[in-house]
């Protein structure tokens, strides 16, 4: 059986190895990256059928990143979206035959959460300056200065570790039950796997907004345990 | 005989087996109690299912932990290099 973790090298550039996954992603950024230019490229007061559709994404974004942090999602739009439009595409990808997900892959994973951690870091100092990100750390008292740190560590690492076995695990038991079954048995399970890439794409990009939010708000309000604060406002009366 | 090697797999098979456990049980709990938010209040069956469906994963996410550290004690195991 082939191990989910050792990558597979279609080719050679210089001493880069050029795995799937990274031709997979750049096939899906050059998608995207068209797609939203022909979409965008004539915008009209009265909406084409893709700029509706379009516009109808944009709009849920932005409800559903105002309903779960509370802040005006006009800064956070792109990062969000990207993020979350990327990893739905590539979960997904997998429906295409003979094609893995790059998010089955342990680097492509890291690097989302690398960028989600670079990101609460800038968008934290751009909103409170240096001092105050710092400060931040320092919330309740400075005796947990420790342990914030290493939340802000662990919490990415989590949730990088999440997509990846979430998505790899999909991969890896499909590839089990076709082995072991036959050709058309693990539909079902592929159908599932729709619903797992999906949820997915959300927890990651809600987990991020959630994130960057309370670097936002910095020393005003600290969150505690942000899986737990993904819906402060829907609380049972 | 090696020694590594059969004690990890029997680790990785003990780890799926035990940390799938708890994460069974809560989604137990957690469709029991959406499944009652929703007979009380079917209104708002789509926030809840919404809620619920995030919850899942999230729970989930701890047995795929599990998982993954099973699979790094068969494929990528330190101690068999």
């Amino acid at each position: 059986m082939k191990s989910p973790l050792d990558p597979t090298v279609l080719f050679q550039i210089g001493p880069v190895a050029i795995t799937q996954a990274i031709v997979t992603t750049w096939a899906i950024m050059a998608i995207l990256v068209i797609g939203a230019f022909a979409v965008t490229r004539r915008l009209n007061l009265r909406p084409t059928r893709w700029q509706a559709a379009l516009e109808l994404m944009v709009a849920t974004l932005d409800t559903q990143i105002t309903e779960t942090t509370g802040v005006a999602p006009a800064p956070y739009r792109g990062f969000i979206g990207t993020l979350f439009l990327f990893i739905l595409v590539a979960n997904w990808s997998s429906l295409l035959p003979g094609i893995d997900p790059p998010t089955a892959r342990l680097e492509t994973d890291a690097a989302l959460a690398v960028l989600v951690f670079l990101s609460v870091i800038w968008f934290g100092i751009r909103a409170s300056g240096v001092g105050g990100w710092l400060k931040s750390f320092a919330t309740p008292n400075p005796v947990m200065i420790p342990l914030n740190i290493l939340q802000s560590l662990t919490r990415v690492f989590s949730m990088f570790v999440r997509l990846f076995g979430n998505v790899m695990s999909g991969v890896f038991i499909i590839g089990i039950v076709a082995s072991l079954a036959g050709l058309l048995v693990p539909i079902p399970l592929m159908a599932l796997d729709l619903l797992i890439g999906l949820v997915q794409a959300y927890i990651f990009a809600v987990l991020a907004m959630v994130f960057i939010a309370s670097a936002v708000e910095g020393g005003a309000r600290t969150q505690p345990n942000a899986d737990l604060a993904l819906y402060p406002t829907k609380k049972d009366p | 005989m090696d020694y590594a090697l059969l004690a990890s797999i029997f680790c990785a098979a003990f780890a799926v087996a035990f940390g799938a456990i708890g994460p069974a049980l809560a989604e137990g709990r957690a469709v029991a109690a959406a499944l009652d938010a929703i007979a009380r209040q079917p209104d708002a069956a789509n926030t809840i299912s919404r809620t619920l469906f995030v919850g899942l994963a999230m729970i989930e996410t701890t047995a795929i932990y599990c998982l993954v550290i099973a699979l790094l004690l068969l494929f990528a195991n330190p101690l068999l290099a």
